[in-house]
């Protein structure tokens, strides 16, 4: 995948999880902290796995607090898919 | 008329339900002086095809969608209900002291479709369990469509919900006005929900137990008291009312439904499906006894009956023990003619339905009785239209679930003049 399909691939599993939010309007580099709660991370968490494979270990769940984060930490896991 | 202290009496002061053929208590009514069935085939994963009863509301009156997603089925019922009882009963929750207001819901089950959902879920991926939901420990707790409530409303106050099978929606009831009178709070917003047709498994164990109805028009498979009726139609709903003390109804100049007069809730204990004649009857007499009234001062019977052969004669069998044939100017009825079976909720359900005859004096029908049952021929048994009568001042709810739990209420008029 491209970093814009992964991009365009998170905006999906977000937009699943809280569909009140335009996350296509959401800045990158702004914290998803307050517009997502714990449960919600712990769904993003989920919905990589089902989708994707892509185990993300509570270690790194620092690594998905901003958008461009989280394309970030997927761009090497999701490059052969 | 009453001798207790308008502090020790009880109304209902705000009516918030969802119902298989209407929202609303107006809308409600109007379909049960009308005849419209709220029942339809529904294809359901596994078993197929059955009649039920769902409801059609819109969760985002008072939901995120993202709250909608995370939470239950029977959490968005008790939402909705819960809103829509708040704002008919003119509460505006900004101006209220919440720590004083309680949620109290009786559900029959609960977790049954949240954990059928997982299972199905993570059969996709070989039964692999790091698939389950983070979430299912909240949906499934047992307090979870009460604690859904508070949640929403930020209501700070007690709450709880009852497990009482079919009997719930009238303990439900019970519980909120118990702990008004305890003195633990001074509003409860009380009833019953149901999501239970959203899983397979309650059509298949009732299938398995002949005891799901079957006809080929869905409107016409809910036929309590009818010699041809084949069993139950499973449906949601829910039903929410708002309680408070009668002294301080009158303060806030609130409109008054009606005044919760007498209960009582026992058990069979006897089997943990077939009812119990005798013990339904004693039922019935201690919530009499304890509201004080005669059975001959009961304007409207409104029956538990679901459908099924014994269960339908069984009530009929304590009905006539209670009310015999020296009460000239008592009616019989049934709702779940109209809206099957709404479990949790269908106690709740069924008392807010008959209501409005406080107003208009009117007996709404059992529908779809072409041949009625000598069994259950109960005298003055309304059948298949609306019957107005001189006056209605005083409701009896019957309701009986498994494991031998009855519960019933009586609502009086107020002012009963």
């Amino acid at each position: 995948m491209t970093r814009a399909e992964i991009h365009d691939a998170v905006i999906d599993i977000l937009t699943e999880i809280n569909p009140d939010v335009d996350w296509k309007g959401f800045v990158p580099e702004d914290s998803l902290r307050g517009t997502l709660e714990s449960m919600d991370f712990l769904d993003v968490v989920m919905e990589l796995r089902k989708r994707y494979k892509v185990e993300v270990p509570e270690a790194d769940y620092g690594h998905l607090s901003t958008l461009k984060g989280c394309v970030d930490y997927l761009e090497a896991p999701l490059a052969s898919k | 008329m009453s001798t207790q202290s308008p502090h020790d009496r009880i109304v209902i002061t705000g009516v918030g339900l969802t119902a298989p053929n209407a929202n609303g208590l107006t809308d409600f009514r109007e379909a049960l002086l009308t005849g419209r069935s709220g029942i339809a085939n529904m294809d359901m994963r596994y078993f197929g095809s059955a009649p039920a009863g769902l409801c059609d509301f819109d969760a985002t009156k008072y939901q995120k969608r993202r709250d909608i997603r995370n939470g239950t089925r029977a959490g968005s019922i008790a939402i909705y209900c819960a809103g829509e009882c708040l704002q008919d009963a003119g509460i505006a929750l900004e101006q209220l002291d919440t720590t004083r207001l309680g949620v109290f819901l009786g559900l029959t089950e609960h977790g049954n479709v949240e954990t059928e959902n997982e299972i199905y879920e993570i059969s996709k991926y070989e039964y692999d369990t790091s698939y389950w939901s983070h979430h299912h420990n909240p949906r499934t707790v047992a307090n979870s469509p009460a604690g859904e409530v508070t949640v929403r409303f930020g209501i700070p106050g007690p709450h709880y919900t009852v497990g009482a099978a079919c009997a719930a929606g009238n303990l439900g009831l019970v519980h909120g006005a118990q702990q008004i009178l305890l003195g633990e709070v001074d509003y409860a917003l009380a009833g019953g929900i149901s999501e239970s047709p959203r899983t397979f498994g309650i059509f298949a164990a009732f299938n398995s137990q002949n005891a799901l109805a079957r006809h080929e028009d869905p409107t016409k498979a809910s036929r309590p008291f009818d010699k041809n009726r084949n069993g139950i139609v499973i449906s949601e709903g829910g039903a929410v009312f708002l309680l408070e003390r009668l002294d301080h109804a009158l303060d806030r100049k609130a409109k008054i439904y009606g005044e919760l007069a007498g209960w009582c809730y026992n058990s069979d204990a006897t089997d943990a499906v077939l009812p119990n004649a005798e013990r339904q009857a004693q039922c019935v007499r201690k919530a009499l006894e304890k509201a004080g009234m005669k059975p001959r001062e009961i304007s409207i019977v409104n029956t538990h009956a679901t459908g099924t052969k014994a269960g339908d004669e069984k009530e009929c069998t304590a009905l006539r023990e209670v009310f015999g044939d020296t009460c000239p100017d008592t009616y019989f009825n049934n709702t779940k003619s109209f809206i099957g079976h709404c479990m949790g909720a269908a106690a709740a359900l069924e008392l807010a339905g008959n209501l409005p005859a406080f107003q208009d004096n009117i007996v709404h029908p059992t529908i779809n009785v072409d041949e009625l049952d000598e069994a259950c021929a109960l005298p003055n048994l309304v059948l298949n239209t609306p019957r107005k009568i001189g006056k209605v001042t005083a409701i009896l709810n019957n309701s009986f679930g498994m494991m031998g739990i009855n519960c019933v209420t009586i609502v009086t008029k107020y002012p009963n003049a």
